[in-house]
């Protein structure tokens, strides 16, 4: 049975949302990475401002891509999500709470007033950004091999702790820290900041380099692990995987050459994440499993998936314009933290307060009686109504 | 039904005190990222329309707030989805196509809401004014819409539609009607208002605290008015929609309904129990009102009510008397907050200024808790009220919960963590307002000396020349002035 074109239409819009995640999402963390790595509180600060800079009015939109993700599978693939959710109950359930350690420890760690909070609060914050990415990558891992039974009877330990599944978690804590020291690259950039240009360009080649050699690690270990995905990414998807090479070959030649283009490096280094995603969907089809669970079979009812495209076009009518604006002004530098209300103070403070002047004539008192009475009555009214009504059964 | 069922016997109850802390916790939130951002477009309109620097100041003081808020909303929020699928994967694989359509839009509106909250948070300084005004409005559609959509996922699986099984697999399914079932204009209608009332209240209640204290100025008369107002003209609308619900329960769900109000067999001229718990189909220590019941379900004494014994006892709801006492305790505080507001509107007509004695500001400064503890107390009846079912009638809990050994570390690992998220969420917004009281020590001095000579900031600035206090202090602030 093979899948109709509903059920790969679907499957197209979720990969590439989940590629959007990647490469918003998994800035963001790359960014708290980055923050752990920076240092002690001096050296750091500096790569730390920019890092929070740069996330801190994108972060919230970044991470609906994940609940979409979410959402999405549940509905398009039910069968698929619940065992997922089953087998992979520990890495998923570990990543959720680096999502919340992260999230609360990123809003608390602005308004924290002293040096130690701030410490606690931002450590948080940076070690969530290890914790999740690198369990999603286990997750990842565990569905590329095909180690999530269809019909799990609980946890599956061994699904995620395979060597491949384990080399995935590591592939996208690099990735995460890759892609994120690029655009960081740029940010410095629009700042003007050529020190944390170089201290990011450093960055960002390093972990280009190790994302490289665990991304051929991985690709490795697939060949013995899962067979018929190894098979797929040498055979269909190859041209996307050497799209992915060449991209961050690119990318890692422009640093190299110090070309920082606003528009070609974030653009090629996007490209060489990417394509890794959609060459990894390539890669399993035609199963959300592979080769226990075919998409066909895995698929929610037509009408569902129809639903899917409306919210999808809904996304691209209502939700890309919003993140446009959003980039487009986080860009321009129209965005920042409003930093003293010294000047409202002030000017709240010239009105003296109008000590209890009536702004109006108080009613007058035969005004207020005759509005008692019509009041009673028709709350009288109102409650004989409801108890003399005749019952209708 | 059970046909499906896992052959092991799961017990359900830490699956289900995980779902309800996590929920618990969530809504909460969840009311700031629904309501906030209105209070403060109203705020910022009246500062912008009527050049009011104490109302612009409230407004971008609230965004602050709403900010922490709304983040760590985001992440209790993706938990939810997360439990979702661990917690009830007997839920989501059979029934996630149906689901799914409502959460589906909630995303699409989640999107909005987090895009322009960080336009409108961080657009105070570089935008125009009203570009910025304008920039809140897509967070109010988008957190009505969003809490509609999400609250529908709920309504469904109260009053489950717009699906075939057959053989107990989802064959078909429609998505408008999953959206639109017999429950969602009542519990969305409900959630909304309830959402506005919570954040209304719990806003004034600080204000009021204020009040208080002594501060009396425009701006803390301005931070209790604004929400108070919005939150005061919902409450009799909440109390009628109430009333409205309770008939539809009475129809569309008779058993809950028969734990709510203590129906134990089906019967004409049925009691209205107020308070009161149940041992052994006894109730004690409650007050009842012959018929009542009846006449509250069809305006009529005789009116016939369906009682608990209509299923069988493995079907009715467990815990009647948690349900029973949850639904008085929100009816209850409902009505207060009725009063309260109708004693403040009464007031505010016949003398056009706001009531500020102490009898009034003190339990307006506990209304906020009491909005919360009643809408904790709603949910507590309409989802312990379901039970045993998680979709009315079609699947049971014990056949969706997951078999997945965990959830008890899970379980503990949310009660921790919401417990220190519950107490910084409360700190930091009382740290912030204690920091910017700090900021206008002169702010004191005005209003304790109202006929003395100027403070010197004041008189500074009003010569128009920049405050010398405002300088060392932001200075001092440090790393913070970012």
């Amino acid at each position: 049975m093979s899948p109709s074109a509903d059920d790969i239409a679907v499957a197209a819009i979720l990969i590439v949302v989940i590629a959007a995640y990647a490469l918003f999402g998994g800035a963001d963390f790359g960014g708290g990475i980055w923050d752990l790595l920076a240092g002690s509180a001096e050296r750091g600060a500096a790569p730390r401002e920019l890092i929070d800079e740069s996330i801190t009015p994108v972060w919230e939109g970044n991470h609906v891509w994940l609940v979409f993700i979410l959402v999405l599978t549940w509905t398009a693939f039910p069968p698929a999500f619940a065992a997922i959710m089953t087998a992979l109950f520990v890495p998923l359930a570990v990543s959720v709470l680096g999502i919340v350690l992260r999230g609360s420890g990123f809003a608390f760690r602005h308004t924290a007033e002293r040096l130690r909070m701030r410490q606690l609060t931002g450590a948080t914050f940076a070690a969530a950004s290890l914790l999740t990415p690198f369990f999603m990558g286990t997750v990842i891992g565990a569905i590329a091999t095909g180690q999530v039974p269809v019909h799990p009877g609980g946890n599956v330990l061994a699904a995620w702790t395979s060597p491949t599944a384990i080399l995935t978690g590591f592939l996208f804590i690099a990735a995460c820290a890759y892609i994120s020291a690029v655009y960081l690259v740029l940010e410095a950039r629009q700042r003007g900041r050529q020190d944390l240009m170089d201290y990011f360009s450093l960055r960002a080649t390093a972990a280009g380099v190790v994302t490289g050699g665990l991304a051929g690690g991985t690709f490795a270990e697939l060949s013995t692990s899962s067979p018929y995905v190894y098979g797929r990414l040498t055979g269909i998807a190859l041209p996307l995987v050497a799209v992915s090479i060449a991209a961050g070959i690119a990318v890692l030649a422009m640093l190299w050459l110090r070309w920082y283009h606003a528009v070609f490096l974030r653009a090629t280094a996007a490209i060489a994440v990417a394509a890794v995603v959609c060459g990894w969907g390539l890669a399993q089809y035609p199963y959300l499993f592979p080769t226990s669970l075919p998409l066909a079979v895995g698929s929610a009812p037509d009408a569902s998936l129809v639903g899917e495209f409306v919210v999808a076009g809904l996304a691209v009518l209502l939700v890309v314009p919003g993140f446009a604006l959003l980039y487009f002004l986080q860009q321009r530098r129209l965005l920042t933290a409003a930093d003293s209300d010294a000047d409202l103070r002030l000017a709240a403070r010239l009105e003296p307060p109008p000590r209890g002047r009536p702004a109006a004539a108080p009613v007058a008192a035969g005004t207020r009686v005759a509005t008692a009475l019509v009041l009673a009555l028709l709350a009288a009214r109102a409650i004989r109504d409801v108890f003399s009504r005749p019952h209708p059964r | 039904m059970g046909a499906m069922a896992h052959v092991l016997a799961v017990n359900p109850v830490p699956a289900r005190s995980q779902m309800g802390s996590s929920l618990g916790f969530h809504i909460i939130l969840a009311c700031f990222g629904i309501a906030f951002a209105a209070m403060c477009m109203i705020a910022e309109w009246i500062g912008i329309k009527r050049n009011d620097a104490a109302a612009l100041l409230l407004a971008r003081r609230w965004s602050k707030v709403m900010a922490v808020l709304v983040a760590v909303g985001a992440v209790s929020g993706t938990v939810l989805s997360y439990e979702m699928g661990l917690l009830w994967p007997g839920l989501m694989g059979r029934f996630g196509a149906a689901l799914g359509g409502p959460f589906s839009f909630e995303g699409i509106f989640f999107f909005l809401e987090a895009i322009f909250v960080g336009v409108y948070l961080y657009g105070w300084k570089r935008l125009s004014p009203w570009a910025h005004w304008w920039s809140g409005m897509p967070i109010v559609v988008a957190g009505i819409l969003g809490a509609m959509s999400v609250v529908a996922a709920n309504s469904w699986m109260n009053s489950p539609a717009g699906f075939t099984l057959s053989h107990g697999k989802l064959t078909s399914v429609d998505p408008v009607s999953v959206f639109f079932n017999p429950s969602t204009p009542y519990e969305t209608t409900h959630m909304l208002l309830a959402a506005y009332m919570v954040a209304g209240f719990l806003i004034a209640g600080v204000y009021a605290v204020g009040l208080l204290r002594g501060r009396r100025d425009r701006y803390h008369r301005l931070g209790f008015a604004i929400p108070f107002t919005v939150a005061g003209v919902l409450a009799p609308l909440q109390v009628l929609m109430g009333d409205v619900i309770a008939r539809f329960i009475a129809n569309q769900q008779p058993v809950k309904f028969a734990a709510m109000e203590y129906v134990l067999t089906t019967q004409r001229d049925a009691p209205e129990w107020l308070g009161g718990i149940l041992i052994n189909g006894k109730v004690y220590f409650g007050l009842s009102i012959p018929a009542f019941d009846s006449i509250l379900v069809g305006f009529n004494p005789h009116t016939r009510v369906i009682g608990l014994n209509s299923v069988p006892a493995a079907l009715q709801p467990p815990l009647p008397t948690l349900i029973h006492l949850s639904f008085d305790v929100m009816v209850g505080l409902g009505m207060f907050l009725f009063v309260l507001a109708a004693w403040q509107g009464w007031w505010w007509w016949f003398h056009r200024r706001l009531l500020l004695t102490p009898w009034f500001l003190v339990p307006a400064a506990l209304s906020g808790v009491a909005a919360v503890t009643a809408m904790e107390a709603g949910w507590v009846v309409t989802e312990v009220g379901r039970q045993p079912w998680i979709v009315y009638h079609v699947l049971l809990v014990s056949d969706a919960v997951t078999p997945s050994s965990g959830v008890t570390v899970t379980l503990a690992v949310i009660l921790v963590l919401y417990a220190i998220l519950t107490v910084v969420s409360i700190g930091v917004p009382m740290i912030m307002s204690r920091r910017w009281r700090q900021e206008t020590p002169a702010e004191e001095d005005v209003e304790q000396v109202p006929y003395g000579p100027a403070p010197t900031e004041a008189r500074a600035s009003a010569a128009g020349h920049p405050a010398p206090p405002a300088v060392p202090r932001a200075s001092s602030r440090g790393p913070e002035a970012r």
